[in-house]
């Protein structure tokens, strides 16, 4: 018998409601802790590259799928801002609204994943030491600067420009970026906070690329961060190969909306 | 599928449930957007007319208010730092920039492979932004008028029931020449919608004379 257009909504509800319990509720439980300052060490065969990026500055990185990149903040002061593009089709990039969407939280951590527009994933955080990282407010601009400091000084916007054309891309691949080592949180009037205990020297992420990929990465101060200028250092960017992921994977794995995202991304290579 | 036709003696226009539109605001203008029936979520993206490169952002837009919901006063920030528009007028109260829009490709992640073929906000975005000689690559980050998403202390990032009631309007002045795109959203597998999409209907009107 066919449903009627009320049945349908009502079905609609229960199943949006199943979702949300599994994703705010279950999977959250599931998520691994965070990886300690001193661990998950990179055996000396697996580098690939390594580059200390100065303050101020930014690099562009090709990954190929299975490739990770680490990042470093050495001195425990600097946010690193990435945004990101698949290298065979720069029309898919990394897409933040759908990445905190999707994984109904705005706060991503170790065994949470980085997903592009096309509902693939472009990064998975397999290690990260310290979780505050900010999908929200994104880089520093010249009106960010320009208004902290009295005067422009380099910034992420204009690092990102640059490093796009240098791959023959221009402002409008430009999307909205993640910063990393960025403890942006929300009080409950929606005020942006920034909590600057969650930041220690030598916090670092490790990103698995999981389709052919190119990244820029961005040394400048969060725009929220109140240190500026001094919030600013050298990070170290590592790019190695992963570790193969196995069957039980941890963002593979973390939850039924993950579980799809990576289904959708092996159909490209499969 | 094409927009309604909203000439400028065509006002006020109806967009049916599901459809996208546009049109260029002139500086001064002001666009008020009404959630006829309630519940009804509308995505936006903002260009500059003059350089459709220079585009709303919503993390310039959230960075310079800090905070991060849209609201009666919010300036509606551009991917050059510069003004587009601001809200002049809000009878609803609670408005989301965080949360993107629907696509086909991201409702079979969220709701399964069974969803995909349904149709989505960025497929009514792709379509009028063909109109203006613009692509997929010129769909950023964008507004939600009348959805309410609230994000807690913890990050916990929800779609919730819309707050907004039949009638409720928001007014969007422009500040420069701006393309203005709508997508009147067809969601149904979220409560963006009331899992119902509705028509919306829009107003235009010129600055008035000092």
């Amino acid at each position: 018998m066919a449903q009627t257009k009320q049945e349908i909504a009502e079905a609609n509800r229960r199943r949006y409601e199943e979702l949300r319990a599994a994703g705010q509720e279950l999977t959250p439980k599931g998520l691994p802790e965070p990886t300690a300052l001193d661990g998950a060490p990179i055996a000396a065969d697996a580098v690939i590259h390594r580059e200390q990026v100065p303050a101020g500055w930014y690099a562009t990185i090709r990954l190929r799928r299975g490739e990770a990149l680490r990042i470093v903040d050495d001195s425990g002061r600097s946010s690193v801002s990435l945004i990101g593009w698949r290298e065979e089709d720069t029309s898919e990039r990394i897409n933040c609204a759908d990445t905190v969407k999707v994984q109904w939280s705005a706060a991503i951590s170790k065994g949470r994943v980085i997903l592009s527009d096309m509902g693939r994933v472009l990064l998975s955080l397999v290690e990260d030491t310290s979780g505050p990282h900010d999908l929200l407010v994104g880089g520093s601009t010249p009106a960010s600067t320009l208004a902290a400091f009295g005067a422009t000084t380099r910034n992420t916007q204009e690092n990102f420009l640059a490093a796009a054309a240098k791959i023959g891309l221009g402002v409008r691949d430009i999307p909205p970026c993640v910063t990393f080592f960025a403890p942006v949180s929300l009080d409950d009037a929606g005020r942006f906070l920034w909590n600057p205990d969650r930041k220690r020297p030598g916090d670092f992420v490790d990103l698995r690329a999981e389709m052919n990929i190119v990244v820029v990465a961005s040394n400048c101060a969060h725009p929220l961060d109140p240190a500026r200028p001094a919030a600013t250092g050298p990070v170290t960017l590592i790019k190695h190969r992963a570790a193969p992921p196995t069957e039980d994977d941890l963002c593979r794995t973390a939850s039924p909306e993950a579980a799809r995202a990576f289904a959708f991304t092996d159909r490209l290579y499969a | 599928m094409t927009s309604p036709d909203c000439s400028d003696d065509a006002f006020p226009c109806d967009i049916p449930a599901e459809r996208p539109w546009s049109r260029v605001l002139r500086k001064g203008q002001t666009l008020r957007i009404i959630d006829s029936e309630g519940q009804q979520a509308v995505d936006a993206l903002l260009y500059c007319a003059d350089d459709p490169a220079e585009r709303y952002s919503s993390q310039d837009t959230l960075r310079v208010q800090g905070s991060a919901y849209v609201e009666l006063g919010t300036r509606l920030i551009s991917n050059k730092g510069r003004v587009m528009a601001h809200i002049t007028a809000d009878s609803c109260g609670r408005h989301d920039t965080s949360a993107g829009c629907c696509s086909c490709e991201s409702n079979a992640v969220r709701f399964g492979e069974s969803t995909k073929y349904q149709h989505a906000c960025r497929e009514n975005f792709i379509l009028e932004l063909s109109k203006h000689g613009l692509t997929k690559r010129d769909i950023v980050s964008n507004l939600n008028f009348f959805m309410n998403v609230p994000i807690d202390s913890s990050g916990k990032f929800t779609v919730v029931d819309g707050i907004s009631a039949p009638g409720n309007y928001v007014e969007v002045t422009a500040d420069m020449d701006i393309l203005f795109v709508i997508s009147n959203c067809p969601q149904v597998n979220n409560p963006c919608n009331g899992f119902n999409p509705t028509r919306i209907r829009v107003v235009v009107r010129d600055a008035p004379r000092l």
